[in-house]
C-alpha cells in the first residue's frame, strides 16, 4: 500500500534527514521525493510504500503528527487513494 | 508522483476550510427483529444494532487517520420503528428506550428512526406510536424521530398534519427545561427519502437491504473558498467552479463510503453530497450566499442564489459518484449556521423567506425557534405550507421547529454543539384553526399521474 506524506513548515536544517529517518525506523521505503520552498515554506511530498512497515497506516498517521509537534512542523499521511478519488476524473 | 497543487490543496481543504465527512450511518433493517411481544424485540433491536454497528466507532476514527480526513459523526438508522411496534404500538416506548441504549453501548450520538410514514393514512397503531414520542424523546437521549406526512404521490395527510401540531408543543413543553431540546430531534416530512444518512431525519427505509453505509459529505467552507478565489467570475462561471468544488468533495465521500462498508461488512448506499453548515465561522452556507454577493443572507436575491448552489452541487456530485441519494444540496438550519443566525438575530431574516429559500434549497425549515406559546394549529398550518412547497415540486421538505417554552420574539435558545443557537423568530399571529381542523387529504397533484 502507498501513501503521500506532507511535511510542510518553516524551513530549516534537518527536516528531510528526521522525517526519512523516522519512517526508516518503521520499515516504510520512500518511493519519491520532491521538495521545494513555497512562499518561504519548506513544502516536501513524498511517495511511500508500507508493504513492509511495521505499523498500519493510522498508527504511522498519528506517530508522524506527533513526530511533526516535536519538530515543529505539520506532518500529515494518508493514503494515495484520496488524492487519485479527488483529483482524476 | 502527484503535484504539489492537488495534494496542498486536499490538505488546505481539510485544515482551514473546515472539510469533513460529516457522518458515516449505519443503516439497519429491524424488520427480522419483530417477536410477538415488545420486551422480546426491544431485546433483539438492542443486540442487532449493538451487533451490525459494533466496529462503527473504530473503523470510522482508522479510516479518518488512513485518509486524512476528520469524519465528525458516526450514527445509526433504522426501520421506521412504526412498523416493528405495530403489533405492540402502546409499548413503543420500550423500542426506544432499546435504541437509544443501544447508540449509549456503541458510542455514537445519534441514531435515527423512531419513525412513521403516515404520508397517506394513519392506521391505529401508527397514531399510538407518533403519540408516543414526546416522552420518548423527553426520555431518551440520543433518538431521533421523524414523521412522513405527505408525498408527490399521495397528497398531504392532513389528520397527520393536525396531529404533529401537537407532538411538536407536547414534546417542547415536555423538554422546557432545555429550550424545548426534544424538538431538535424531530422531524416533520414531505417525501421522506429512505436513505438519507443526516440527522434528525435519517431512517432505513423498507426498500433498502439489511446493512447499508450512507455516508454524507459536507463543505461549505471549501465552496465559500473556491468562490472567494474569483471575485469577479460572472454566474455561469461561479456555477462551474461549485460543481467541481462539489465533484471533489464527493469523491472523497464515495471512497471513505466504500472502504467503510467494506470494512464494517455492509453494502455502500449512497453518497450524500449535503453542504451542511456548523455553527463555526467559514462553515456556513450563507457566507456562501453573501460571497456570492449578497450584502447579507434573506435580502432580494437570496433564494436565486440558493438555487443556483443547490442545483451546481447536485451536478458536481452526480458527475462523482455512482449512486448519489439523501438529501444532496444545501442545507439551511437557522440554528446551526453563524450566518442565518446573525441575519435572524438582525432581522434581516424572516420565515416567510426561509420558506420561500425552501422550494430551492435541498430540504425545509431546519431548527428555527419560535415563540414558546404558537399555537399547534399554526405549527401545523407551516408544516403543511412546507408540505405542499415539496409535494407540488417533487422534492423533499421538512420542518423541524422549536416552539420554545416560555420564551418570544428577541429571546434565544441555545442547544450547543453541533445544533447550535437561535433566536426566537416571529410568526404570523392570523390564525389557521380553522383550516387545519378540517383534516382529510389534500389531493395528490396532477402532474404525480405519470402511469
Amino acid at each position: 500500500m502507498r501513501a503521500v506524506v506532507t511535511v510542510v513548515g518553516k524551513d530549516k536544517t534537518g527536516i528531510i534527514a528526521k522525517v526519512a529517518t523516522f519512517l526508516a525506523s518503521r520499515e516504510v521505503n520512500i518511493l519519491d521525493i520532491s521538495q521545494t520552498i513555497m512562499d518561504e515554506y519548506f513544502t516536501m511530498i513524498m511517495m511511500v510504500d508500507l508493504g513492509r512497515a511495521t505499523t498500519g497506516l493510522a498508527e504511522l498517521s498519528k506517530e508522524c503528527r506527533e513526530l511533526g509537534e516535536r519538530i515543529g512542523m505539520s506532518i500529515h499521511v494518508q493514503h494515495e487513494d484520496i488524492f487519485n478519488a479527488m483529483h482524476g476524473v | 508522483m502527484f503535484n504539489y497543487k492537488e495534494v496542498l490543496e486536499t490538505i488546505n481543504m481539510v485544515e482551514k476550510e473546515h472539510l469533513d465527512i460529516r457522518t458515516v450511518t449505519m443503516g439497519i433493517s429491524l424488520l427480522p427483529c419483530i417477536r410477538a411481544t415488545a420486551e422480546e424485540t426491544a431485546r433483539c433491536v438492542y443486540d442487532t444494532v449493538c451487533s451490525r454497528a459494533e466496529n462503527i466507532v473504530k473503523v470510522t476514527g482508522d479510516l479518518s487517520e488512513e485518509y486524512g480526513i476528520p469524519i465528525v459523526n458516526k450514527r445509526v438508522s433504522v426501520t421506521p420503528a412504526a412498523l416493528i411496534c405495530a403489533p405492540f404500538a402502546k409499548k413503543s416506548a420500550l423500542i426506544g428506550k432499546a435504541l437509544d441504549n443501544a447508540a449509549k453501548t456503541l458510542g455514537i450520538d445519534f441514531l435515527g428512526g423512531y419513525s412513521a410514514l403516515v404520508h397517506k393514512g394513519m392506521a391505529d397503531y401508527e397514531r399510538m406510536f407518533i403519540e408516543s414520542i414526546p416522552e420518548v424523546l423527553a426520555s431518551t437521549e440520543r433518538l431521533c424521530s421523524s414523521v412522513n406526512v405527505g408525498s408527490s404521490k399521495s397528497g398531504i395527510n392532513m389528520d397527520a398534519v393536525r396531529l404533529m401540531g401537537e407532538i411538536i408543543k407536547k414534546t417542547a413543553k415536555l423538554t422546557a427545561s432545555r429550550d424545548g431540546f426534544g424538538c431538535a430531534k424531530l422531524v416533520v416530512f414531505c417525501n421522506a427519502v429512505e436513505d438519507n444518512p443526516f440527522m434528525a431525519g435519517a431512517f432505513h427505509g423498507v426498500g433498502e437491504s439489511g446493512t447499508v453505509i450512507n455516508v454524507g459529505v459536507s463543505g461549505p467552507g471549501v465552496v465559500q473558498h473556491a468562490i472567494e478565489s474569483i471575485p469577479e467570475a460572472d454566474l455561469s462561471e461561479l456555477a462551474e467552479m461549485i460543481k467541481r468544488t462539489a465533484f471533489k468533495i464527493t469523491r472523497a465521500g464515495q471512497l471513505i463510503a466504500r472502504e467503510a462498508a467494506n470494512r464494517l461488512n455492509a453494502e455502500f448506499g449512497i453518497v450524500d453530497l449535503s453542504l451542511a453548515p456548523t455553527p463555526a465561522r467559514g462553515d456556513s452556507v450563507a457566507q456562501i450566499l453573501e460571497e456570492m454577493g449578497l450584502e447579507c443572507v434573506g435580502t432580494h436575491g437570496t433564494t436565486a442564489c440558493l438555487a443556483m448552489l443547490n442545483d451546481a452541487v447536485k451536478k458536481g456530485g452526480v458527475m462523482a459518484s455512482s449512486r448519489v441519494g439523501g438529501l444532496s444540496g444545501a442545507f439551511i438550519p437557522v440554528s446551526e449556521d453563524i450566518g442565518m443566525i446573525e441575519a435572524a438575530e438582525n432581522g434581516m431574516l424572516c420565515v416567510d423567506k426561509l420558506e420561500a429559500m425552501t422550494a430551492v434549497c435541498s430540504v425545509g425549515l431546519d431548527m428555527i425557534a419560535v415563540p414558546g406559546d404558537t399555537p399547534a394549529s399554526t405549527i401545523s398550518a407551516i408544516i403543511a405550507d412546507e408540505a405542499a412547497i415539496g409535494m407540488i415540486n417533487n422534492k423533499t421538505t421538512a420542518v423541524r421547529l422549536i416552539p420554545a417554552p416560555g420564551k418570544g420574539v428577541g429571546d434565544q435558545v441555545n442547544f450547543g454543539g453541533l445544533l447550535g443557537r437561535a433566536p426566537v423568530m416571529p410568526v404570523h399571529e392570523k390564525s389557521a384553526e380553522k383550516f387545519i381542523r378540517r383534516g382529510g387529504l389534500i389531493p395528490a397533484p396532477i402532474h404525480s399521474n405519470k402511469n
